[in-house]
């Protein structure tokens, strides 16, 4: 592991393997909130945060509780599980100490527990044999690739509206088809190894 | 409950994928082959009828907090049957399939269902609701796994009928760019805009009659 490799996991987390432009994880909040541009940040933010806590903690329960004892096919039980304590905690330390961040994120802070990104980067992580650094490294990159689609998304959609299309396009089909045309363009990135 | 009613929401007036927007990421993901698709809609399909089922059963003895949490255990246990059992009796799929059969767990439609439905319903109902809410779900996926897989690469029933396929256009002429990511945010945008235009005009149609 080197600082190189590092750089290479968190190039591919956000342009190349973008989650959302080229694996579909985390479609479903992506789809659903990104009608306003600040509502996008801050979902996006929440996500890169409970990502990167999610993968440390996964990691370490994997490690240390399900190979130990010989579990691994609790796995998908025990990580869901993790994960909504996680964004549970989270959601009760943010309501006691920051009050309006915790008023910001509203609903869309306990929506993090069904986000596949979340699931699908603990469970990504483990695939790939991550160590410890590279699985936190891979959810906080992973994380930032969520909030650069929402946030580019969100101002596209919201220019949307001026647009001349046909009637029965309204709402998600013409998002479906610009968040297509953005996967288009992030196809650009796809062989790009600087520090590969 | 009205069972011939239940049958036409979930299929078309109130399809999981087309009008209430849930599960899209798995929609688009795996529906590069008719053989993913199959595979992934029966996959839902069995999991949501078995969790409807539980879920309607225990949701007088739930305590109303912890009620999500209960919903994901009993979600997450069936997904991991299915899960394993794919691993031993048909590991192609579990491979083409990969991580997204895990994800079935945090899979909108079932966590929705539970939440909208059974968490109100009894088990009869419930169960219904399950089995014609996941055909509506495998529907939508043969629509787009059948149209990306003909046009995107050019075949049919790739690992179904044979490992191949049946060549049905010639290797050269296939759009690619369907089977990619672009292709399946792009079908499925197209799919919900037909989906919205058949339902508006249906609408027109009968406040005409009725007005008349």
């Amino acid at each position: 592991m080197s600082i190189t490799s590092l750089l290479s996991i968190s190039m591919g987390a956000i342009l190349v393997n973008n989650f959302i432009f080229s694996q579909f994880l985390g479609c479903c909040p992506f789809l659903g909130v990104s009608k306003k541009l600040d509502t996008a940040v801050g979902m996006g933010i929440a996500v890169t945060f409970v990502m990167g806590l999610a993968s440390a903690v996964t990691w370490i329960v994997n490690q240390f509780i399900l190979v130990r004892f010989d579990l691994l096919y609790m796995q998908t039980v025990v990580f869901i599980l993790v994960i909504a304590a996680l964004v549970q905690f989270i959601e009760m330390f943010l309501q006691k100490s920051m009050p309006s961040l915790y008023t910001a994120l509203g609903i869309y802070l306990p929506l993090i527990t069904t986000n596949c990104a979340v699931l699908g980067v603990a469970l990504l992580n483990i695939q790939n044999n991550y160590s410890f650094i590279e699985s936190v490294v891979y959810g906080i990159t992973g994380g930032l690739g969520f909030l650069l689609a929402i946030v580019l998304f969100a101002a596209v959609r919201e220019r949307n509206v001026f647009a001349d299309y046909p009637k029965c396009f309204d709402g998600f089909p013409i998002a479906l088809i610009t968040a297509g045309l953005m996967a288009l363009s992030f196809m650009g990135f796809s062989g790009l190894s600087v520090w590969g | 409950m009205n069972i011939g009613k239940q049958f036409k929401e979930g299929l078309i007036t109130n399809n999981p994928v087309l009008v209430q927007v849930l599960g899209t990421c798995s929609t688009m993901a795996i529906t590069t082959s008719f053989f993913n698709g199959l595979g992934m809609g029966l996959s839902v399909l069995i999991i949501l009828t078995l969790s409807n089922i539980i879920i309607s059963a225990i949701r007088k003895i739930v305590p109303d907090k912890i009620r999500i949490a209960m919903f994901i255990v009993v979600i997450a246990c069936f997904v991991t049957c299915v899960d394993l059992l794919l691993q031993a009796f048909i590991p192609d799929l579990s491979k083409a399939l990969g991580v997204f059969l895990p994800l079935i767990v945090v899979n909108c439609i079932i966590l929705g269902r539970a939440e909208a439905f059974c968490y109100k319903n009894g088990v009869v109902a419930s169960t219904f609701d399950g089995i014609f809410q996941g055909l509506g779900y495998t529907a939508v996926l043969m629509v787009m796994s059948v149209f990306r897989e003909l046009f995107g690469s050019g075949t049919f029933g790739a690992g179904v009928i044979s490992p191949d396929g049946i060549r049905i256009i010639p290797e050269q002429f296939p759009a690619k760019l369907l089977t990619l990511p672009v292709g399946g945010f792009i079908c499925l945008g197209f799919l919900i805009a037909i989906m919205q235009w058949a339902l508006t005009k249906s609408k027109n149609k009968t406040e005409k009659e009725e007005s008349k």
